[in-house]
């Protein structure tokens, strides 16, 4: 239960004069759900970025299962089993929900431009394969009515369960969500826990970054705080809550509470 | 067949079967009533068969892929100009046209991948200025390559291009079938565009319901997300740009053997502009929708110079609006109009890039 799926190294990622990430390290083991957490701007998000590939950091390293992770190279990050969802989500409009997911297949299937021209049998099966299994994944996130509605026509819950699926389409190992909750009411955010839960229920690690500190504590097994680009604490939820430095990051210090 | 019907869904919701016959009896008889007005008809007929395949060719890139190429007429003058190197006196080389024509879309292709490897991180007006640019590029080499070693003969052009010679069948003989009847050059051309033109349609569908179709469509709407799904953006902009630039390149080689003379002019950015305006006008990214587009703006200037100087005649009795003029002022008001009514085109883009059906079928199978 112990074995380490996921490690960064001594990140660090400046933004000209701004130090966004001092050496942040953290293990995130195979098969929880991790939680990242942090005030507006502690640089969860940089974070996660530099995890997938879109920003380079000055230094440091990610370990996935074993091997290191490219920097700057997003497609070879999903490539290894790491599929990440946006703050803001980021469809494909003018796609079905379907062919969204469809979409999220493209790196796991080998269609070539000849099979494709030819519509040779090879082909065809694959494209029916990949038909019935996006169908299927989105029966599993709960949208499968709205397969052939345009992306940019569902539902804003609906539309943040399309982008989870499109992820699981890609195969992954290590799922990293961020802030999935963002603007969900109360009955949305329990659905997504129930489904995260399930996520991870079928063998698929999660990282979650959350603003939402109760979706946080309530889910996860072990949760890092971040503030002002440095990892503060790391440990089970119950742990963190009580951490001195965590409840200042949050409340404020003491000398500006009084 | 198939795809030709999905792709060009206006063939009929209500009577699928009558307005598909109505569309191929009209495709095929075309000519036939040119014909009854003149050989120029039938000649502007064989030129708009060759717009459509431009503007097919273009849509793959600014419709499917989202990377807008105003240099687009710089393929169809590679296409053009091979043919003119290897079937012409110019060289004294008369290769035959099942190995010009595959060396013209390669060449394309080429040109695609070398347009396509700068601007890969180009997006929008910046994208659009420097394929621009090329196209520009493509055209003034061509115009000057011809000192101090005479490549392409410069502003002159080059001059009698071999025809298309199908394995002994020159197409621009007539074909003599009795002492009276006999088959015109350029309704032998017609069917032989048509017959390119048909093929283009079904590639180019099967690519749009393919995974590249889809990795394209994913990259249009929302680059930074396909990345993330782990599209390599840099590959398929790399496949959208040569593909493109393939049926540019055929559709060229068929102009150089159709027209028999190129030169440098042919390959304006007026002529750029144009496709993307047949692309815009019938709706971008809709196959059926662009090949209404490049069908109905390349008829319109001739429609228009056939009707516009006799009317003004009747009605002033003199010609006060040339229809050169005539023909911009309309073109203009027609893409205004457009724009406040129909900014997706006449045609909009229902596109798909799956056939649900599939899965569906599938289950059905099982059950």
């Amino acid at each position: 239960m112990t074995i380490n799926l996921f490690e960064a190294k001594g990140i660090n990622k400046r933004f000209g004069g701004l130090q966004a990430l001092t050496d942040v390290s953290l293990t995130i083991r195979k098969g929880e759900i991790y939680g990242l957490i942090g005030p507006n701007g502690a640089g969860k998000t940089t974070f996660f970025n530099v995890m997938t590939g879109a920003y380079t950091p000055e230094e440091g390293e990610f370990i996935f299962a074993g091997t290191q992770l490219p920097f700057g190279k997003p497609h070879m990050v999903v490539e290894s089993g790491i599929a990440r969802t946006f703050q803001n989500i980021r469809l494909f409009r003018e796609l079905t929900a379907l062919e969204n997911v469809m979409a999220g297949h493209h790196l796991r299937s080998k269609a070539s431009l000849w099979g494709i021209l030819t519509q040779n049998r090879k082909t065809r099966e694959e494209e029916r394969l990949i038909t019935e299994r996006a169908y299927e994944m989105l029966r599993y996130v709960g949208i499968e009515r709205f397969a052939t509605t345009m992306a940019r026509n569902l539902s804003y819950g609906d539309q943040r369960r399309l982008e989870i699926a499109r992820a699981l389409a890609t195969e992954p190992q290590l799922l990293a969500l961020d802030e999935p909750a963002a603007g969900m009411n109360a009955t949305e955010t329990a659905q997504l826990r129930e489904l995260i839960s399930t996520i991870r229920g079928d063998g698929v690690t999660v990282l979650l970054i959350e603003h939402d500190v109760k979706l946080v504590m309530g889910l996860c097994d072990r949760v890092a705080v971040l503030n002002f680009g440095k990892k503060i604490a790391e440990d089970v939820p119950a742990v963190v809550q009580k951490n001195q430095e965590v409840i200042e990051a949050y409340l404020g210090s003491s000398h500006h509470a009084h | 067949m198939n795809e030709l019907v999905e792709a060009i869904p206006w063939l009929g919701h209500r009577h699928p079967k009558a307005a598909r016959s109505l569309i191929t009896c009209l495709m095929l008889l075309a000519p036939m009533i040119a014909l009854l007005f003149g050989n120029t008809w039938v000649r502007i007929l064989d030129f708009a068969l060759l717009y459509v395949m431009l503007a097919l060719g273009l849509n793959l890139v600014v419709g499917f892929a989202g990377l807008l190429d105003l240099g687009y007429i710089a393929f169809y003058a590679v296409g053009a100009y091979t043919w003119a190197f290897l079937a012409s006196p110019h060289f004294g080389l008369h290769l035959p046209f099942y190995l010009v024509l595959p060396l013209g879309a390669a060449f394309a292709a080429c040109a695609g991948i070398i347009l396509g490897f700068p601007v890969l991180r180009l997006r929008g007006d910046y994208l659009a200025i420097v394929t621009l640019g090329f196209g520009e590029i493509v055209r003034i080499f061509m115009n000057n390559l011809n000192y101090p070693v005479n490549i392409t003969n410069g502003p002159q052009g080059i001059n009698m291009l071999d025809s298309m010679n199908l394995f002994g069948w020159d197409i621009s003989h007539a074909v003599q079938i009795t002492d009276t009847f006999r088959i015109n050059p350029l309704v032998s051309f017609y069917y032989l565009f048509l017959l390119f033109v048909v093929g283009s349609v079904i590639v180019i569908r099967r690519l749009q319901i393919s995974r590249i179709g889809r990795g394209w469509a994913a990259i249009r709407d929302d680059e930074l997300a396909a990345k993330a799904i782990g599209i390599n953006t840099r590959n398929m902009k790399l496949l959208a740009f040569s593909l493109g630039a393939t049926f540019g390149g055929v559709s060229g080689g068929l102009f150089g053997s159709f027209q028999g003379f190129v030169s440098p002019e042919s390959f304006s950015l007026m002529e750029s502009i144009a496709i993307l305006t047949m692309v815009v006008f019938g709706g971008m990214g809709n196959i059926g929708g662009v090949i209404i587009g490049a069908v109905a703006l390349s008829l319109l200037p001739e429609v228009l110079r056939g009707i516009a100087l006799p009317v003004q005649q009747q009605l002033f009795g003199k010609v006060i609006l040339d229809p050169e003029v005539l023909r911009m002022l309309l073109l203009s008001l027609a893409m205004i109009l457009m724009m406040q009514f129909r900014p997706a085109g006449l045609i909009p883009a229902n596109a798909r890039y799956s056939r649900p059906e599939l899965a569906r079928a599938g289950k059905g199978a099982q059950s």
